[in-house]
């Protein structure tokens, strides 16, 4: 050891350490990778076989799929889940940035209160609300329909979103609206022309959130959506889990990584947005 | 995330003269005015807060008085709820299966938590010492929590869990040979376990945060004094991050019980109504999904969520508790 100088053995660590993290990351990313590899490969070499890409590849398993799922086409769960998913991400994007600005901008009577509530929220297990809300959605014949899976959205009823924003907003500086309000502009100016733009790493942050989350929601469309037509990618993807044996082994995993695709996609583009915004608001991911 | 100084907000901080009327002295005027402006901020306030005020009263605080009533009634959705007193509850103890998804769901809280969070923490520090490509480890670490509750990755879970895939295959290696961990009652919580500490990333994460706050004199200074590296962890970075793993067990242990999408795929029990093969994966969600929307008992439902918000309460406030033990916050350190 003594024969080798500071440098060299630096270096020597560095590559350990450096083999220990990518064989970590092997063992961690593994069943992305062989989902990948699964879905070119027959549905009954797939459980079987340890080999992770497929030795022929085949793509019968996405003919079959572009042919629909039972008689629906695969567009239109796409279509149902994208729907879903962007008209999730405006509403969070506008309701979550009002109750944020109000939160961290504006000095109004009872806001203590109303914070704390906000905050209690974050806590709220879902299980509480699920069925009053079925109840109300039934009453007002909204089931089967995409309003219950949207209309919270639109009031800003995750919190998550609003305490995102509001701990962004107020390390904005004091004086921009100091500054606006003796040129003589309202709230309604400062939030529009001055906070939002000066948010946009924390609006991309939830934009990106919100899409993900809502087009991984299963318990929402699972309990709201019932018939096929209606239905989004993961409610597809549980049709195949449902029969009793699966039929079509090859479909369903590929289904699988057809439905991950954009997750996949917006993680790689988006990473450090996602990554920074976990790490300032310490959210379930 | 601290917010990048854009053009536009320094053309405006120069533009900004004092605000000379915030200095004068306060005559009469001047406190109508004042008072003038905090109804006018008040007001501001409540319209920004429209959305989220109606979205508070009908969507939570309305909801929720009325899934206390129903806890106490029969609710089939159709008839008009019927009051049964305490009648919920008490079934709920004599209950076999109600049991069994406390039992699942307690044992999937108590060992997956902790699991998790010591992997999440192991993983941080490797990753903490700043290196060539560490943003990239961050990222690719933390990916898992970003799709692991999703229905595909329950899929993938199934499957490479099965009697000869790769897990299977890997443990026999060692000697080990479970046989098929998917359909077997005795390894199916095992299972699900396993990808819920697959998602240690978002704790990990968080951990980095905190891990980069420990200020470097201190260890400088324990080193002189002939620290070796564990007592250092354990004098210097444990009490140091514990606020921030205070957090991440809060957070996670409210996020575990309300565990539902994962088990129900990998239990995957199709129509038949049971909680994967023997009730194995039977976690308390999934029975509530069960009792209220399938057998439509939607107030027994109710009474069990009840229950379930009573459980995270009191485990919350016990963590609350015993926090002054173990919880450093920078004040303290006199």
């Amino acid at each position: 050891m003594s024969a080798l100088s500071g440098t060299a053995r630096r270096r020597m660590r560095s590559l350990g350490w450096h083999v220990g993290a990518l064989a970590l990351l092997a063992v961690i990313l593994y069943p992305v990778v062989w989902v990948i590899g699964a879905s070119f490969k027959p549905g009954d070499k797939i459980v079987g076989s340890l080999q992770l890409l497929p030795t022929d590849p085949i793509t019968d398993n996405y003919r079959r799929l572009s042919e629909g799922i039972a008689d629906i086409p695969l567009t239109s769960f796409f279509y149902n889940s994208l729907i879903i998913a962007v008209g999730s991400v405006v509403g969070v994007l506008f309701s979550c940035s009002l109750a944020a600005y109000a939160f961290a901008r504006v000095r109004f009577a009872g806001r203590n209160l109303l914070f704390s509530v906000m905050i209690a929220t974050l806590l709220l297990p879902f299980q509480v609300l699920i069925i009053p809300q079925y109840v109300l959605f039934q009453k007002l014949d909204w089931i089967n329909t995409f309003v219950p899976l949207l209309l919270g959205k639109y009031l800003a009823v995750d919190a998550f979103f609003v305490f995102l924003l509001m701990q962004f907003m107020r390390n904005l500086p004091k004086e921009l609206d100091e500054a606006a309000r003796i040129d003589g502009c309202g709230h309604l100016r400062i939030y529009w022309n001055i906070v939002l733009p000066l948010c946009r790493p924390a609006l991309i942050t939830s934009a990106i959130f919100s899409f993900i989350w809502s087009w991984n929601d299963f318990i929402g469309p699972l309990l709201y959506l019932n018939t096929q037509d209606k239905y989004t990618v993961s409610l597809a993807l549980k049709m195949f889990i449902d029969q009793d044996t699966v039929a079509d082994y090859g479909g369903m995993v590929a289904m699988s990584l057809v439905a991950l695709a954009p997750v996949l996609l917006f993680f790689l583009a988006f990473q450090r947005y996602l990554v920074e915004g976990a790490a300032t608001s310490g959210l379930k991911g | 995330m601290t917010p990048t100084k854009t053009p536009a907000a320094d053309g405006l901080t120069h533009k900004a003269p004092a605000p000379r009327e915030a200095k004068a002295p306060r005559s009469a005027p001047a406190a109508a005015l004042a008072r003038r402006r905090g109804r006018r901020e008040t007001l501001a306030g409540y319209l920004f807060l429209t959305p989220w005020c109606i979205g508070i009263l009908l969507l939570t605080l309305g909801p929720m008085l009325v899934s206390l009533y129903l806890a106490f009634t029969d609710y089939n959705l159709f008839d008009s709820p019927k009051w049964v007193g305490l009648r919920n509850f008490r079934e709920m103890f004599r209950d076999d299966r109600w049991w069994t998804s406390v039992d699942v769901t307690v044992k999937y809280v108590l060992i997956g938590t902790p699991l998790k969070l010591l992997f999440a923490l192991g993983v941080a520090l490797l990753l903490v010492k700043p290196r060539k490509g560490q943003g990239f480890y961050r990222s690719a670490f933390y990916a898992p929590s970003l799709i692991g509750a999703s229905v595909s990755i329950g899929v993938v879970w199934r499957s490479i869990f099965q009697d000869d895939a790769i897990v299977d295959k890997s443990m026999s290696l060692f000697g080990w040979d479970v046989g098929g961990w998917i359909g077997d009652p005795d390894w199916m919580l095992p299972t699900l376990i396993s990808l819920t500490v697959w998602q240690f990333g978002a704790p990990m994460v968080i951990f980095l945060a905190g891990l980069k706050q420990v200020p470097r004199e201190l260890y400088e200074a324990a080193e002189m004094d002939g620290a070796g590296r564990w007592r250092r962890f354990r004098s210097i970075t444990l009490p140091m991050i514990s606020p921030v793993l205070f957090f991440n067990l809060l957070l996670e242990i409210i996020h575990s019980f309300q565990i539902f999408t994962s088990a129900v795929v990998i239990g995957g029990t199709g129509g038949s109504g049971a909680g994967g093969p023997a009730d194995s994966l039977l976690v308390y969600t999934w029975y509530l999904y069960e009792q209220g929307f399938r057998q439509m008992r939607m107030g027994y439902a109710s009474a069990m969520a009840w229950m379930l918000m009573l459980g995270i309460g009191l485990v919350t406030v016990v963590l609350f508790k015993t926090q002054r033990g173990w919880v450093h916050y920078e004040e303290d350190t006199r």
